[in-house]
């Protein structure tokens, strides 16, 4: 019995989807522009996301140390750097590896390097280059170097020389904020978005289903049940979605190889194709999905309030 | 079988479209039931239906109170009853054939009893050639005559018309009535709301006569009297 009503129901969703093929035709435009705005949005945000990480790479903090300073103070330092939640990764560069990456630096600048010789001994100094796992964080751990510096002083005079972020500090705070702005900014745009396009998916379907209110009263007067009545709309509106998904997802595939080249050259690092096809079954999923369940609770709401009264 | 006990429709503003009804209809009885427009014809099929509750009073099918029926009885309710309107009431985006199916499908039958039952009927209301064609594609009197045929299908208790002829021409009347009558002869309680004269006369059966809302006559064998 229920083997057989859901054969039927699937069988009538669909010859109603054919045979209004208009009102589908609409449906399925709608909601394909509704899932295309989720696709863009998820792009948007994968490229915000991946020029913000690169901008993050580069901001980092270095402590550079005295050149008499031991190498063992450095290295305790630095575990006690490791063990703040804050930070990410501390690299430890030598006296010996700073020279090294002097030279290769300077490897064209003859006069340099000769000045370098004539000094004999290697006047540079070792230091530690820290990252933090979020941009708001370094004020923090350069407090804690400052800290830091006055406790790990041997006979009064500091191992440590120089921090440099006190100098970028302005430079850092503000790209903090900017940070910051664009995430409440994209929130809030991505919100918007999604509910109108949520919205006007959800009123075309209850036009659909509107125009059929006289076929559910006739259905309830020769006794059909209601979710006999609902299914096939339910139906419709599930087949509007994977439809729709379908197109949408096709439709990304020569957008992402034309903007593929430009968002690469303009944010750097990230090609929007080849993101678009590395996580192509996680968008499969969100964009199917969605379109799904759009087209099911619309279709479900829109039934209802016409099977609600017993006439 | 059906009992009217007592019953009252009064909607807002305080006008009584039916007022202290008290009828009763028995097993294979046909049933002509006529009045003016306003008289209460139509509100007193629509109580049967259970598509309106009575104000005061209560309507009884066997034994059972139908405006006290839980959803499911009242599905399984509605499919022991026909009814076919003045406008057909057909669904418009399916043919002859799948309008009739559908009704056949929502009282739970099997496939091979939709396949071998559907044609039967339609060849029993002359549409045989037309199983395949939408209600955009019939003319009134065979778009009738479908409403008819999903009527009957599921061999129902009553068949229940509701100005069935309104918009038919006197040849499509004559034939819609013919069919009525012979499935009154069937054992199908018929209830037949109309204005014709010449329908109900020529019916001969039990005439109910309304006037504002009141049974003004009930006459076993009666004749059109307004």
């Amino acid at each position: 019995m229920l083997w057989t009503d859901t054969k039927r129901i699937i069988k009538s969703g669909f010859v109603n989807f054919w045979r209004n093929g208009f009102v589908s035709f609409a449906s399925v435009l709608v909601m394909t522009m509704t899932l295309f705005v989720l696709g863009l949005l998820i792009f948007v945000g994968a490229t915000l996301k991946a020029s913000l990480n690169q901008i993050k790479d580069k901001v980092d903090v270095n402590v550079y140390f005295v050149t008499n300073a031991l190498e063992e103070d450095i290295l305790e330092l630095k575990k006690s750097l490791e063990t703040l939640p804050e930070v990410a990764f501390v690299e430890y560069v030598s006296k010996e590896k700073a020279l090294e990456q002097f030279k290769t630096r300077h490897k064209d600048d003859q006069l340099t390097l000769q000045a370098l010789d004539e000094l004999g001994e290697n006047p540079l100094g070792a230091n530690l280059n820290i990252k933090a796992k979020e941009i708001s964080q370094y004020e923090g751990i350069v407090e804690f170097l400052k800290n830091e510096s006055i406790l790990s002083a041997t006979d009064d005079i500091p191992i440590i020389d120089d921090v440099n972020p006190f100098k970028n500090k302005n430079a850092i705070d503000k790209l903090t904020k900017i940070i910051d702005s664009s995430k409440i900014l994209g929130f809030i745009i991505t919100t918007i978005l999604v509910i109108a396009s949520i919205i006007i998916t959800f009123s075309t379907i209850k036009l659909a289903i509107y125009t059929a209110r006289d076929e559910i009263s006739v259905m309830k007067l020769v006794g059909a049940s209601n979710s006999y009545i609902r299914g096939p709309f339910v139906f419709e509106g599930i087949m509007y979605g994977i439809i729709s998904a379908i197109i949408t997802l096709i439709l990304f595939y020569p957008l992402t190889i034309w903007l593929g080249p430009i968002t690469e050259n303009f944010f750097g690092g990230m090609n929007l194709f080849d993101y678009y096809i590395n996580t192509f079954s996680k968008i499969f999923i969100i964009i199917l999905g969605v379109g799904i369940l759009l087209g099911a609770v619309s279709s479900y709401l829109a039934v209802r309030k016409y099977l609600k009264n017993r006439e | 079988m059906i009992y009217f006990d007592q019953v009252s429709k009064i909607y807002n503003g305080g006008s009584a479209a039916l007022d202290n009804i008290t009828l009763s209809i028995a097993p294979k009885e046909f049933i002509s039931i006529v009045g003016h427009s306003g008289a209460g014809k139509t509100t007193l099929i629509k109580m049967l239906l259970a598509e309106e509750r009575p104000s005061i009073g209560s309507v009884f099918f066997e034994s059972s109170d139908i405006h006290d029926l839980s959803k499911s009885e009242l599905n399984d309710f509605r499919r022991r009853i026909g009814a076919v309107f003045q406008d057909f009431r057909l669904l418009p985006n399916k043919t002859a054939y799948e309008n009739i199916a559908f009704a056949m499908e929502a009282a739970g039958r099997t496939d091979d009893e939709i396949a071998s039952d559907v044609p039967h009927v339609l060849e029993l209301v002359d549409l045989g050639d037309k199983l395949w064609n939408f209600p955009r594609e019939l003319s009134g009197g065979e778009k009738q005559r479908v409403a008819i045929a999903r009527a009957i299908v599921n061999q129902p208790d009553i068949v229940i018309a509701d100005e069935p002829t309104g918009n038919l021409d006197p040849i499509n009347t004559y034939d819609v009535v013919q069919i009525l009558k012979k499935i009154n002869d069937l054992g199908t309680i018929v209830i037949l709301t109309t204005h014709n004269k010449g329908v109900v006369d020529s019916v001969g059966g039990r005439v109910i006569t309304m006037d504002s809302g009141r049974v003004v006559r009930d006459d076993k064998k009666g004749k059109y009297a307004l």
